[in-house]
């Protein structure tokens, strides 16, 4: 081709190649706006799916002493004393935060989980007995080893008897697996835990008939810390479980116990450390406010009923009223009128109630049931 | 190539002015200040009326927890060696210690730590760490850190325990937060403090107070100890049952101001409540009554 047509043919053939590129191009744009969308679209339900895991709170590590740390998140408090040979919890938080409780232990120590005391039996404190502690081992030795096959295997999971009794009721429907429930019990007003195994001097103190009837509060000595369980929390009111041995009385005296066991440094700030059952890290000052709420709420509810008042009265009379931006703000799954209803049964059901007095100490019994 | 030098030199000298500002705003507020009553001082010294809740923005839960308080809770041993809190202390009767701490490198304040007669180690960190998670304890003075805004320090105060905003039970919680504003004019310092209380106040609470410089000031130590003032029966606390406290009244009476202007509120904090204070009729005399000076 000459001349003319040579330019003509050049020009058809650059505009096919054009026409090619351009559907080349257009294709792969396609192609890759595709792959961005569907990448868009991924990116989305992954971000979504995140946002879902990310609604479960993660466990918060506040380091109390040196080697104690409260772990927050996991449902009831969580406390941890980390030692050469292991970890002493107490609690274990609820079931469906069990790995991620573990995981923060992790981060804490490699060593195992020796013992878990439970303060209550509630499942917001006791819901990660079983995974937590199948991860452990208890230190255990000569004929006991020798005699109990599992002996070794597993935290030792420690309680007030009561708390083994609310375990294994037969009104709990299914079941709860036996590695879910205290192995070792003790049903006097304080049982000793050796410093050696457990890594501080440990006094579990029974509360009677306070948030439940198997409530223990647990002193840990040399690390001057003591954890409360739910007879004291810092976001709410005390919870009182009257169907469960739970008593208002029995609420007051141990929030006083306490602070008896506390002894405040200069100016009556710090010293021994609360960790609470919900809520954040206290000292005793922190307990004398709450222990001064509760008592002053229970009087009037005593005064009411002496008044010949109902229930429903005294309810609407919202005798709370001035501390519920504090303990029960709207929302709250745990209500002023629920906790007023607590202290009117528990007085009405003692109808000689304790009244600003010293509440009846149960009777010491027998020496502590036999650990293993 | 000349251009380019004077460009950087010209950027060189505006981050040396920039970054040396913080160093030339810093006022030395250490040293020994002494309380000077001009505002106040019938509340600050001998202590507030029972019952007078005037010019205070609370709500309704703050003025029932005054109502139902009795002054002797405070023998308990749990209350006794109470310092006051961070945000009231300012407004007590208390000689003023504040120390300095320094870098040893640049210099520059680290720290301020004030300390009242009574009280206890207020530090104020300025080295920018952040404030403790939510579950740290609580104390007296709270966590406090502070940023220069020129002249002034502008200090934030977080992790209270429960305290109170007048000493006649209208309480302050511990979800509150304060902050103050550090202003020192040659011998004089005035600090405005302010609380922000979302379960007893409905406003911003504001105050400010006036220290002197006092050269020959020396704040001792003040031991205390707990002990058994009054004997009771374990577990009493002493408070009124709501509607049964006529002290209230008191101040009212005495005073012949209505009765409901002392029940507080934030609108009483503002000058045009005169005009409806003039509306209301004055209560009874029933004891003798005080004058307005």
């Amino acid at each position: 081709m000459h001349g003319p047509w040579r330019v003509v043919g050049k020009l058809t053939t650059f505009y096919r190649r054009a026409r090619r590129a351009r559907r080349e191009f257009l294709g792969v744009h396609f192609a890759v706006s595709a792959v961005s969308a569907v990448g868009i679209l991924f990116s989305v339900f992954f971000l979504w799916l995140g946002d879902a895991s990310a609604q479960q709170p993660d466990i918060r590590v506040t380091k109390v002493r040196d080697h104690f740390f409260m772990l927050t998140g996991a449902g009831g408090n969580v406390a941890a004393l980390v030692f050469a040979e292991g970890i002493t919890l107490v609690d274990s938080g609820g079931v469906e935060m069990s790995d991620k409780l573990l995981a923060a232990l992790r981060s804490l120590s490699t060593q195992p989980v020796r013992y878990i005391i439970n303060t209550s039996p509630d499942p917001d404190h006791t819901g990660g007995n079983e995974k937590i502690g199948t991860t452990g081992g208890q230190i255990t030795g000569g004929n006991v080893a020798g005699q109990v096959a599992d002996a070794g295997e597993g935290a030792e999971i420690i309680a007030h008897e009561n708390v083994l009794e609310r375990m294994t009721a037969p009104n709990i429907k299914p079941p709860l697996p036996i590695r879910m429930t205290p192995g070792t019990t003790y049903h006097v007003e304080h049982l000793k835990l050796s410093t050696f195994y457990h890594g501080d001097g440990i006094e579990l103190f029974s509360a009677p008939a306070a948030h439940t009837d198997g409530d223990s509060m647990v002193y840990f000595r040399k690390n001057d810390v003591l954890v409360t369980g739910d007879v004291f929390n810092t976001t709410m009111y005390p919870v009182i479980d009257v169907d469960r041995g739970g008593g208002i009385n029995g609420e007051i005296e141990a929030l006083n116990h306490i602070i008896d066991i506390a002894f405040p440094d200069f100016r009556l700030e710090g010293g021994t450390l609360i960790v609470p059952g919900h809520g954040r890290l206290c000292d005793s000052a922190d307990v004398a406010y709450y222990r001064d709420m509760v008592t002053i709420i229970r009087d009037r509810v005593q005064d009411q009923i002496k008044k010949g008042m109902t229930l429903e009265q005294v309810k609407a009379s919202r005798p709370t009223r001035e501390y519920d931006g504090l303990y029960a703000p709207s929302g709250s799954v745990y209500t002023a009128d629920m906790f007023v209803e607590s202290i009117y049964k528990s007085l009405s059901k003692n109808k000689a109630p304790a009244a600003a007095v010293k509440p009846a100490t149960p009777a010491p019994k027998a020496a502590p049931a036999g650990r293993k | 190539m000349r251009r380019w030098v004077r460009f950087v030199a010209a950027g060189l000298a505006l981050a040396l002015v920039v970054a040396a500002r913080p160093v030339a705003a810093q006022v030395d507020f250490s040293g020994e200040w002494a309380p000077r009553f001009h505002e106040d001082q019938p509340e600050r010294v001998p202590g507030p009326e029972l019952g007078d809740y005037l010019g205070l923005p609370i709500n309704e839960s703050a003025r029932l927890r005054a109502d139902n308080w009795e002054a002797s809770i405070q023998t308990l041993p749990e209350w006794q060696c109470r310092p006051h809190s961070a945000d009231y202390i300012w407004r007590g009767p208390s000689q003023l210690t504040i120390r300095k701490d320094e870098d040893p490198l640049t210099r520059e304040i680290v720290a301020f730590h004030a300390e009242w007669l009574r009280s206890i180690d207020n530090p104020i960190y300025l080295d920018g760490r952040p404030h403790p998670s939510p579950d740290a304890l609580h104390s007296w003075g709270g966590f406090a850190t502070g940023k220069w805004q020129g002249d002034m320090l502008t200090v934030t105060v977080t992790h209270l325990k429960e305290g109170y905003i007048r000493r006649n039970g209208l309480p302050r919680s511990d979800r509150a937060t304060v902050t103050e504003h550090w202003m020192r004019h040659g011998d004089f310092l005035t600090v405005v403090t302010i609380v922000n209380d979302p379960v007893y106040l409905t406003e911003p609470f504001i105050r400010s107070t006036d220290y002197e410089l006092d050269l020959h000031q020396r704040v001792p130590p003040y031991p205390c100890e707990m002990v058994t003032e009054i004997e009771r029966p374990r577990g009493v606390i002493p408070h009124h049952l709501p509607g049964t406290n006529t002290q209230v009244q008191e101040f009212s009476e005495r005073y012949g101001i209505p009765f409901e202007a002392t029940r507080g509120g934030a609108e009483t904090s503002y000058p045009d409540y005169r005009k409806k204070l003039k509306l209301m009729p004055p209560p009874a005399r029933t004891r003798p009554r005080i004058e307005a000076q």
